[in-house]
């Protein structure tokens, strides 16, 4: 066993009180207010700022990010303890014992999500200008954006979890509406219904979460739930661990509800940029890190928590290397990222910090993929099969330098992002178990692989262009954020590490665990490392010749498996789709046959009934005579019965 | 407790016995007007018993208003309706008869053995005393009739009245041609072409007695001279009919005698009317 | 000889009224066999009175002649009536209340 078990360094969260927001966090509320506002006015003035209305979207989140970097200078001059700070807007649920306030709660932890939020959210919303400049739809696309914004807030800055679940369902509206955002597209209105449905799968277990919290602890703030965590039995804590975890599942498209993910990169490329790489998917690992206090308490959950993040890790890297379509790639690559954060975040304390960490420089690197590839469509005349891309690094030199940037992040190749978060993981996994740890480092490796092929594939190797594709740089308006995030990709892992000091800012609110290696840390890296050139070295090799223009045939059953996501369509549709529809089946025959049978069979029963009975009326007084005196026969040997005895 | 004697027990055979043949008699009689005589003979006995039992007020009023008034009453329907209508006993309602049988002796099992054990053993009071209490069985009705139970008195009162108004009303018969007065009768006569009144009884009579037939001016029997009821019997006696050729002869015109002709004033010793 | 032979007479009679109902078409033998039905109620009633010593059953008896009386009346004019327009006693032959 790598890791000795023995307790290096620890801190535990501290829950220390909340101070009013004064000053500039006064204005907690305005980090909401500016992109919904943003949303609403160009929702509903229609074709009036059809020219103009995107500028003002942008100008929103812009002013949010910046309001949120003064938030983070004033908050970075306090002192460790007092840097949480919560403001009460108005008493929204006041239901006898069940009263939640809408307020907000800004500290380290949501104080990382909002920089995230909305600093690549302005990047993203500066690059769509140019993305979206031919598409009349516009203004409708930056006002869901805003809407998505805006709801990403809320979700991340509510100090409870019913406000957290608002935000949480109006990222999956937001979602929905841009997935499907070229509705006219049959495949993306059928994309976005099925990321909506599979959504709701999962928030039914926040909702059951929700319950079981308001019963067990009388409230569903988060300072009364973790204070009061203690007292719970084991049950009911594994039990709300669980329902939160399946939450997760559903929004970050964790096994087994991942059948989503792929599907969702209909929707424009910014998108799926901000939406499903950086930010909403990354969702279910602040719910599962802010509820800490729970996963420290019950081992099973916090374990199922692992289960499901070393599964969606492992599939989710199978799955993008075998996938053509660059968007579904990078989609794989995400799911398996996710994974990753997932696993440490079940990992308990010793991993809290660093699936945030992970989070947060996958959140750059995964969007500057995303841009790059956006901006290699934008040249190729939307193509996405990358079986017909090929040698664009002298076309697009911009383009080709902000995805190596970012190729390099994702793999954890030092001094890139990617080494400093990945690598603290797996060593954080080894820590715990050995299992963990070695499927890290696989996942690790067959990142390389696919990676490395979807450069070879697009950048590298000889052009398999289409006939009428002249590939070009993108403008400058796109190019420019592209470039921003690719000096992230590179920069912000060791930023974090050595000047922001990222594990000391967020252990006040998780925790922090530290236990030594039997091995030492950089051997482990480079280990890791060597795993990861092996997988480069394969997919270099694999496609080593000419990628074939058809996609080969003759694979092996993994790769058929992979080409089809693992049978997860396939799946979902006998486990879930397949009964339901027998079911409904079953119940309108039910309906048709017994309870309409049973009604118009007894209106026919009482008809035949009385059509029987009716001929008892003869018509003769003899008759009606002979009926009374039988009655009275009746009568009398009642009578005689009970009163002679 | 008052002993009932052996003369009554003998009165109470011989009436039980007359009532319930009158009872089977009704029942089973063909022509209606039996049925009628021995419900006459039922309620006679039965007011033989009243009197037996102390009630000799209620015997009489049984014999007076039931027999004498309602059973006349049921007579004199019977005439209107039919006095010789007669039920066929055959029985048209497919199982009446047998489920009849069945319930009614069923019925009788049940009342005469739950009667039978509930009154087993019971001694009769006798009304010895409350006879004497206001001197007489009469007062005594009439004291209990005009005290106690004055309301349902007077309301059995307008109950008679009613009924008597309700058969009036029920049997009235509008009048729906006009009245024939005496003045249409006399143009009919005397449109008819025969304006003269008919001839009296005995005009065309060939002997007096009621059952003989006259005869018509053309020899024919004239049917209308017998009354109905005979006509309807068949009773009518036959007519001489020598007489008859002869009247036939002189209705023609010709002389009645001829030489091979017994002239009818010689032959002497016979009343007329008898058969030569 | 008690008392009870009384009642058991008036039972036996009642019996045959109610089968003379069943039985008989004639709409008056009808009515008659309902007569002696009543008949046999009132030598009930008064041998009741006999046998508890009171004159309140014969004076029950008495009103119960009188309704008979009345009931006679109006029913045969009612037979009457029936017989006037349908020229049939049978009770058979008004059946129109048949389903």
């Amino acid at each position: 066993m790598i890791g000795t078990g023995a307790v290096v360094a620890q801190t535990a969260p501290t829950l220390e009180p909340l101070n009013a927001a004064t000053g500039i966090f006064g204005y907690i509320w305005l980090l909401i207010a500016l992109p919904l506002a943003g949303a609403i006015i160009l929702l509903t003035t229609g074709r009036l700022l059809q020219r103009w209305g995107h500028l003002l979207a942008v100008a929103l989140v812009s002013a949010a990010a910046i309001l949120g970097i003064a938030m983070l200078i004033e908050m970075m001059g306090r002192a460790a303890e007092d840097r949480a700070f919560e403001q009460t807007l108005f008493t929204w649920v006041f239901a006898g014992q069940f009263n939640v306030d809408a307020a907000f709660q800004l500290d380290q932890l949501s104080m990382v999500f909002v920089l995230l939020i909305t600093i690549v959210g302005s990047i993203i919303h500066i690059y769509s200008i140019g993305y979206m400049a031919h598409d009349p739809d516009r203004r409708r696309f930056f006002g869901f954006l805003n809407l998505f914004i805006a709801a990403m807030l809320l979700l991340v800055l509510a100090d409870n979890y019913l406000l957290l679940y608002v935000g949480w369902e109006g990222v999956g509206l937001a979602s929905y509406l841009l997935i499907g955002f070229w509705q006219y597209k049959s495949s993306a209105a059928a994309a976005a219904k099925k990321a909506f449905v599979i959504n709701r799968v999962g928030d039914v277990g926040l909702s059951l979460a929700i319950m079981l919290m308001f019963v067990t602890f009388g409230s569903v703030t988060f300072d009364t739930v973790f204070a009061n965590a203690g007292e719970a039995s084991d049950s009911t804590l594994t039990w709300i661990g669980l329902l939160l975890l399946l939450a997760a599942a559903g929004k970050s498209a964790q096994f087994p509800l991942q059948a989503w993910l792929l599907d969702a990169m209909e929707g424009p490329t910014p998108v799926s940029a901000l939406i499903h790489a950086a930010t909403m998917v990354t969702a279910g690992v602040y719910l599962i890190v802010r509820s800490n206090a729970i996963y420290d308490r019950t081992v099973f959950a916090a374990t199922a928590v692992v289960v499901i993040g070393v599964i969606t890790m492992i599939i989710g890297a199978v799955i993008g290397s075998a996938k053509d379509d660059i968007k579904k790639a990078l989609a794989g690559s995400t799911m398996s990222q996710i994974g990753y954060m997932v696993l440490a975040a079940g990992l308990g304390p010793v991993g809290y910090v660093f699936a945030i960490f992970h989070l947060l420089t996958h959140g750059v690197f995964k969007a500057n993929l995303f841009l790059s590839a956006g901006s290699v469509m934008h040249g190729m005349n939307n193509g996405v099969n990358m079986r017909r891309f090929g040698a664009l690094r002298a076309a697009m030199v911009v383009t080709f330098a902000a995805f190596t940037a970012g190729y390099l992040a994702i793999m954890g190749i030092p001094p890139f992002s990617g080494f400093y978060s990945k690598d603290k993981i797996i060593h954080a996994a080894f820590e715990q178990n050995n299992i963990v740890g070695i499927a890290a480092v696989l996942a690790a490796g067959i990142t390389g692989f696919y990676m490395t092929r979807i450069m070879v594939m697009t950048f590298l190797g000889k052009a398999r262009w289409e006939d009428d594709a002249h590939p070009h740089e993108s403008p400058p308006v796109m190019t420019i954020p592209l470039i921003i995030l690719g000096i992230g990709s590179a920069f912000l892992g060791m930023a974090l590490v050595y000047w922001g000091d990222i594990e000391s800012w967020l252990a006040p609110v998780t925790g922090i665990e530290d236990r030594p290696l039997a091995i030492a840390t950089w051997l482990l890296e480079l280990i890791t490392l060597g795993v990861v050139l092996m997988g480069v070295a394969a997919a270099v090799w694999v496609y080593r010749h000419n990628v074939p223009i058809e996609p080969p045939q003759k694979v092996s059953a993994l790769t058929v498996a992979a080409r089809q996501n693992l049978y997860d369509d396939a799946t979902n549709d006998l486990v879930a789709v397949r009964p339901t529809w027998y079911t409904a089946r079953f119940l309108v025959w039910f309906d048709n046959r017994a309870v309409d049978g049973f009604v118009n069979g007894s209106a026919a029963a009482i008809g035949g009934l009385s059509g029987r009975l009716r001929r008892l009326q003869t018509g003769f007084t003899r008759t009606y005579a002979l009926v009374m005196v039988v009655g009275v026969v009746v009568v009398l040997a009642t009578l005689a019965l009970v009163m002679l005895p | 407790m008052t002993q009932i004697g052996t003369g009554e027990a003998i009165v109470f055979w011989v009436c039980a016995v007359l009532s319930v043949t009158g009872a089977l008699g009704l029942i089973l009689s063909r022509r209606t007007v039996h049925s009628a005589l021995w419900l006459a003979l039922t309620m006679i006995s039965l007011a033989v018993l009243y009197i037996a039992n102390a009630a000799p007020f209620l015997g009489m009023v049984q014999i007076i208003v039931y027999t004498g008034a309602v059973m006349m009453l049921f007579l004199f329907v019977l005439m209107v309706v039919g006095v010789d209508s007669a039920d066929s006993l055959v029985e048209t309602l497919r199982g009446q008869r047998v489920a009849a049988i069945l319930l009614a002796v069923g019925f009788g099992v049940l009342l005469t053995a739950g009667l039978g054990s509930a009154l087993s053993g019971t001694m009769a009071r006798g009304l010895d005393e409350a006879n004497a209490q206001f001197g007489g069985n009469v007062e005594g009705i009439a004291r209990l009739l005009f005290a106690d139970y004055i309301i349902a008195f007077e309301i059995v009162a307008a109950l008679l009245i009613t009924a008597a108004l309700g058969a009036l009303v029920l049997t009235h018969r509008e009048r729906i041609r006009p009245r024939v007065t005496q003045a249409d009768l006399s143009r009919q006569r005397v449109a008819s072409g025969a304006p003269g009144p008919k001839p009296t009884p005995g005009v065309y009579a060939r002997h007096n007695a009621v059952d003989t037939p006259a005869l018509l001016p053309d020899g024919t029997l004239a049917e209308d001279s017998v009354p109905a009821p005979l006509r309807a019997r068949g009773d009518l006696r036959p007519i001489d009919t020598g007489a008859v050729e002869e009247t036939r002869i002189l209705a023609e015109g010709s002389p009645a005698v001829g030489p091979d002709v017994t002239p009818i004033a010689d032959d002497p010793g016979s009343s007329p009317g008898e058969p030569r | 000889m008690n008392p009870e032979n009384y009642i058991i007479l008036s039972g036996l009679l009642f019996t045959i009224g109610a089968l003379g109902v069943l039985i008989r078409r004639n709409a008056i033998v009808v009515f008659m066999s309902v007569e002696l039905m009543l008949n046999a109620a009132n030598l009930a009633f008064v041998s009741f009175a006999r046998i508890n010593g009171d004159l309140d059953g014969q004076v029950v008896a008495f009103f119960v002649m009188i309704v008979a009386a009345a009931e006679v009346v109006v029913g045969l004019a009612i037979i009457v009536t029936i017989f006037r327009t349908r020229r049939s006693a049978s009770i058979d032959e008004p059946n129109l209340l048949k389903y």
